[in-house]
């Protein structure tokens, strides 16, 4: 196996395209490493990505955050103007591996290593990231959504490599949080995660929502069901246990030791609950009573 | 394939060494550099035996090619100590008798510090989740993390 850390994309591209399906893109590296130890991938390239400037780095501007794909959990965590506006993500992101994994694991890695449990995937999906992708064909703008295709493969044509993350400023009365269930109390795989956000009205009704479930399919899954239980609604006990209903309705998840499947189906529907009641706890002071929980 | 040339600093020397593509980290640094003072492990990134910092980052040494060392700065175990003086955790962790067997105290002597370094004052709490990503088999951690403690009121100046 060869290492290359190309300096530009179009170096990055270059060499993706030459090399094909021998090659893999790297950013952290804390899957891939473990791969290539245990044999599960071989490649015959690996092209790190952490020395292209546009894959480095976060910026925050009025019209929202840029954050490059290679960027550490660590960094992520330590950007205060993201954990305000978005902290479901961000915390999402923390909840990826220990300290030293923080260190190097991205949201590029976790999203493109295609594990259906990646736990900032549904977060980052409730919040409506939007992915750039570059290849050889050009630059495209991709749903986070969009990008899974099952465990272990992504959507991506050959030589495309995930870019940065794109999300907005949120509009006031925005909120999101994700949870998630692991056998273990710590450093575990999850076996049920739910990303929520929403917006509320000042009339405290919700105007817009959105839910994704994490290790419930065979990738991250939107469930446009369960936010619909919200959107034009008082969110009130009745309609929150719609949106668990129709979550764990949603739900298509294995069965085993770690977490039977009916077990995981009735988990998708109280943690989508969760994650919902602490997003609206986080949509604004404009919402009575409860303390935030940000 | 001719062998890599990487450029680095370790423990404050500025050093060179010859790498294979596919080594890690972690094999240049006790199969090459001879710094076995860095343990591996699981070789998988759960255990954190092999904890350096990179840049002032804590991470796993196994999670790491040696080529992307290039230009970077690698702080190990092997630093801490000032010639025959122990640094203060190294020395709680003797008193409190945080080890056993010693695979795994590198480790957690890298991360404890850089620990420390960030919050000189972590409650219990927040020492066992920064700690989290270190396993122990033989302490059953309560040794360690009063050990830590006891490093950082020693390090504030405090009374331990």
């Amino acid at each position: 196996m060869e290492y290359a850390a190309p300096r530009s994309l179009d170096e990055a591209i270059g060499l993706l395209s030459q090399v094909g399906v021998d090659a893999r893109p790297m950013a952290g590296g804390t899957d891939l490493l473990v791969q290539l130890r245990t044999g599960t991938r071989r490649p015959k390239l690996l092209v790190d990505l952490k020395q292209i400037p546009g894959l480095c780095g976060i910026d925050c501007g009025s019209q929202g955050f840029r954050i490059g794909a290679a960027v550490s959990g660590a960094e992520i965590g330590e950007c205060l103007p993201l954990r305000e506006a978005w902290p479901g993500v961000v915390e999402a992101t923390e909840l990826i591996g220990s300290t030293q994994i923080q260190g190097r694991a991205s949201l590029g890695g976790n999203l493109c290593n295609a594990s259906p449990a990646a736990d900032s995937v549904p977060a980052l999906i409730a919040a409506g990231a939007v992915c750039t992708v570059i290849g050889p064909g050009g630059r495209r703008e991709v749903p986070v959504e969009e990008v899974v295709r099952g465990p272990g493969e992504t959507t991506l044509s050959e030589a495309e490599i995930v870019v940065d993350f794109r999300l907005p400023q949120p509009q006031e009365g925005t909120g999101d949080a994700y949870q998630r269930m692991i056998p273990r109390t710590e450093m575990d795989i999850a076996i049920v995660g739910a990303g929520v956000s929403l917006r509320l009205a000042e009339s405290g009704e919700c105007l817009a929502c959105r839910v994704a479930l994490g290790a419930v399919a065979a990738r991250p899954i939107r469930v446009d069901a369960a936010a619909e239980a919200l959107i034009d609604r008082r969110p009130d006990a009745a309609a929150l246990g719609e949106l668990a209903a129709q979550a764990s309705a949603a739900a298509d998840p294995i069965d085993d030791k770690r977490g039977t499947r009916a077990y995981r189906s009735r988990v998708a529907g109280v943690l989508a609950r969760r994650a919902a009641e602490m997003a609206l706890r986080r949509a604004g002071p404009r919402r009575v009573a409860g303390s935030p929980a940000s | 394939m001719s062998k890599r040339h990487v450029t680095t600093t370790i423990d404050g020397e500025s050093r060179e060494f010859l790498c294979e593509d596919e080594q890690t980290l972690l094999d240049v640094l006790r199969d090459v550099l001879m710094k076995t003072g860095t343990k591996e492990g699981c070789g998988t990134g759960d255990c954190g035996a092999c904890s350096v910092m990179l840049d002032s980052r804590l991470v796993c040494s196994c999670l790491m090619l040696a080529a992307e060392a290039e230009g970077r700065v690698i702080e190990t175990v092997e630093g801490m100590a000032e010639g025959d003086r122990l640094h203060p955790l190294q020395q709680h962790f003797l008193e409190e008798a945080a080890l056993q067997c010693g695979v795994c105290t590198p480790g957690f002597l890298v991360a404890a510090q850089a620990l420390l370094a960030r919050n000189p004052d972590p409650s219990e709490r927040e020492v066992r989740f920064w700690l989290a990503g270190n396993l122990c088999r033989c302490t059953g951690y309560d040794k360690i993390i009063r050990a830590v403690l006891a490093a950082a009121a020693e390090m504030r100046g405090a009374d331990a």
